[in-house]
C-alpha cells in the first residue's frame, strides 16, 4: 500500500542526506581552493626549500620563502601549550569526575566550558598586556612577547576542550569496575590509575588531540602575544611567529596572484595537512585500543 | 543444629544500616561459620546485598550510607577507626552479580589484587595466577590466551575469572552477590560446582533469591525480611521445616 506519508518521508530523508552532503561538499571546495591557490607557489619555490628554508623573507628585495622558523613557531607553541594544558587538564577532569561532590561539579563544569566562550581576541589581549608583564617579571626576559607568553595563553584555550572531554570519558567508566577494585584493597588513587584512567584512556586522548589542533590552528591570541619575528629557536624566551599569524598578518597586504600570495596558501596547506595527519593518527590509535579492550 | 559448625569467622552484632532516611538493615545479629557456605535470601530490597556488603565495608562506598553496629571478622570489629580498610578488604574477598571484569588482558585481571600488593616479578605473578585459576576451574580454557582480553570470555567463563581474581589475593571469606543471576543455566551449574568446593578452604556468604540455589549450595540458611532476619537455620531445617510463618510462605511462593 501507498500512502502520501510515504512521500513526505522520503522528501525528508532526501533534505536530511543533502543538508550531509553540503558540509561534505563544503570541506572539499575549501581543500580544491587552498591546492589552486597555494599550488603555484611551488613552480617558484621548490618544495623542499619551502619547507626546510631558515628564512621567511617574503617581501624583501630578494625574498626567501622558508617556513621552517612559522613551523617551528607553532611546533614550540603548541608543545608548550600542551605540555602545561595537558597535566593541568587531565588533574582537573580527574578532581570534576572522582573526588567533587556532584553539587561541586554541576558549578565548576560549566565555568571552565565558559573558557571556550571567550573570544581568542580577548585573550590575546590579555596575553599582551597583563600575561607579558607578569611573565617578564617573573623571569626578567628580554623579550617582552614570546613563545611562553603564547603557549600560556593557548594552554588557558585549550584548557576547556581537554578537561570537558576528559570528564566526559572518565565519568563513562563504569561503576563495577571501581567496585572490582575497592573490593580487591584498592586505595582511591591505586583504583584512578589503574583502572579508570585506562579505561577512559582513548577518551581523554581524543581530548589531548583536540586540544593540540586547537593549539595548531589559533591565530589571534598567539599572533598578539608571540611577537611575530619568524627565527628558528627552542628558546621559549624568544620571540617567534606561528604559521597562522603570517598568513594572518600578511595575507592583508599581499598583491594578488603574486609568489608571496600562492606561499601563504601553501602554508594553509601544510597547516591542513598537519591537522589531517594528527587526526588520522588519533583515529588509529582509538580505533587499536577500542579494539583490544572493548566489547 | 547452626552449633555443628563451631567456629565463628564473622560476628555481626545488632547492625544497622541507613541510606539517607531508609533503615535498610533493622538491629540484625548473626553468626557466619567458617568453612561453610552461608545463603543470604528473601525478596528484592530486603537488605540482603546490603548486609553482605557491611562484611567488607562496601558500602561506605555509595552515596548516603551509614552504618551503626559491630561487625567482628576473627573477633576484631572492622568498623573500628583504625581498621585497615583495604587490608579488610583482602582478607574478605567479593564476586559481584554482573560478571565485571577489568577491561585489561585475562592475566591482568588475576594480577591485579596481586600488584597492588606490590607484586610484580613476572614467575610469582604466573604462579600465583595459575593456582588461582585452576581453583576457580577456568585454567584449561584460558592458559593458551592469557594476554587476550578478558571481555572475549563468555558471560559464565567472566564471572570464574571474577571468583579467581578475588582468590588470587589469598583472602578468608569469600562474598557472592547474586553470582549467577546473569548466567545461563550451564555456567550457573558450573559455578555452584565451584562454591561447594571454595567451602573446603574458605568462609563463602552468598546472596540468591533463588530457592533452589539455596538448597543445592549451602550449609546454612538465613531469611531476611524487609531488613530484618527472620530466620536462621541449616539449610535443610529451614526448607523442610521453617518456624517462622513469613519463612513458610516465602518458600512455598506466596510472595517473592
Amino acid at each position: 500500500m501507498r500512502s502520501p506519508k510515504r512521500l513526505g518521508e522520503k522528501i525528508i530523508e532526501r533534505l536530511l542526506l543533502l543538508s550531509a552532503l553540503v558540509s561534505i561538499l563544503l570541506v572539499a571546495l575549501i581543500f580544491l581552493f587552498l591546492f589552486r591557490e597555494g599550488l603555484p607557489a611551488f613552480a617558484e619555490i621548490p618544495l623542499l626549500s619551502f619547507l626546510t628554508g631558515e628564512t621567511w623573507q617574503p617581501v624583501a628585495e630578494e625574498p626567501k620563502y622558508g617556513i621552517l622558523p612559522l613551523l617551528s613557531g607553532t611546533m614550540l607553541v603548541t608543545i608548550g601549550a600542551v605540555g602545561v594544558a595537558v597535566p593541568l587538564g587531565i588533574s582537573t577532569a580527574l578532581y570534576l569526575s572522582e573526588v567533587a561532590g556532584s553539587r561541586e561539579k554541576e558549578i565548576l563544569k560549566p565555568f571552565i566550558e565558559l573558557l571556550a566562550g571567550v573570544p581568542s581576541v580577548v585573550y590575546g589581549f590579555v596575553a599582551l598586556t597583563v600575561l607579558a608583564t607578569a611573565v617578564q617579571t617573573l623571569f626578567g626576559n628580554t623579550f617582552r612577547l614570546n613563545a611562553l607568553n603564547g603557549s600560556l595563553v593557548l594552554a588557558v584555550m585549550i584548557l576547556p576542550t581537554i578537561v570537558s572531554i576528559a570528564e566526559d570519558a572518565l565519568s563513562a567508566v563504569p561503576m563495577e569496575y571501581k567496585e572490582a577494585a575497592w573490593a580487591l584493597g584498592a586505595s582511591r588513587w591505586e583504583t584512578l590509575r589503574r583502572v579508570v584512567l585506562p579505561a577512559a584512556s582513548s577518551g581523554v586522548f581524543i581530548g589531548v588531540i583536540l586540544g593540540i589542533g586547537r593549539a595548531v590552528g589559533e591565530t589571534m591570541a598567539v599572533l598578539m602575544a608571540t611577537g611575530n619575528s619568524p627565527v628558528v629557536t627552542a628558546d621559549f624566551f624568544r620571540s617567534i611567529e606561528t604559521m597562522t599569524a603570517a598568513i594572518a598578518i600578511e595575507m592583508g597586504e599581499v598583491v594578488y596572484g603574486s609568489v608571496h600570495y600562492s606561499a601563504l596558501f601553501a602554508i594553509g596547506l601544510v597547516l591542513f595537512a598537519i591537522t589531517f595527519v594528527i587526526n588520522l593518527a588519533a583515529d588509529a590509535f582509538v580505533e587499536r585500543s577500542v579494539r583490544r579492550f572493548k566489547r | 543444629m547452626i552449633e555443628s559448625f563451631k567456629k565463628v569467622k564473622i560476628d555481626v552484632r545488632a547492625l544497622n544500616v541507613w541510606f539517607y532516611k531508609k533503615h535498610v538493615l533493622k538491629d540484625l545479629s548473626m553468626r557466619f561459620r567458617t568453612n561453610a557456605v552461608t545463603s543470604i535470601m528473601g525478596p528484592s530490597g530486603c537488605g540482603k546485598t546490603t548486609l553482605i556488603r557491611s562484611l567488607n565495608r562496601m558500602n561506605e562506598v555509595l552515596k548516603g550510607s551509614r552504618t551503626e553496629g559491630e561487625v567482628l571478622v576473627d573477633g576484631e570489629n572492622v568498623y573500628d577507626s583504625d581498621i585497615d580498610v583495604f587490608e579488610l578488604r583482602r582478607r574478605v574477598g567479593m564476586v559481584f552479580q554482573k560478571p565485571n571484569p577489568f577491561p585489561k588482558s585475562i592475566f591482568e585481571n588475576v594480577a591485579f589484587g596481586l600488584r597492588i600488593q606490590g607484586m610484580n616479578k613476572r614467575d610469582q605473578l604466573e604462579e600465583r595466577i595459575m593456582v588461582s585459576l585452576r581453583r576457580a576451574g577456568l585454567w584449561d580454557e584460558v592458559k593458551d590466551r592469557m594476554e587476550e582480553s578478558a571481555l572475549t570470555l563468555s558471560g559464565g567463563q567472566q564471572q570464574r575469572l571474577c571468583i579467581a581474581r578475588a582468590l588470587a589475593v589469598e583472602p578468608e571469606v569469600i562474598l557472592m552477590d547474586e553470582p549467577t543471576s546473569a548466567l545461563d543455566p550451564a555456567a550457573t551449574a558450573r559455578i555452584e560446582t565451584l562454591i561447594r568446593e571454595l567451602a573446603k578452604d574458605y568462609t563463602v556468604v552468598i546472596v540468591t533469591h533463588n530457592m533452589q540455589q539455596a538448597a543445592r549450595v549451602s550449609d546454612l540458611t538465613a531469611f531476611l525480611y524487609i531488613g530484618e532476619l527472620i530466620e536462621y537455620s541449616p539449610t535443610p531445617d529451614i526448607f523442610e521445616n521453617p518456624q517462622n510463618v513469613l519463612t513458610e510462605k516465602y518458600i512455598t511462593g506466596e510472595f517473592g
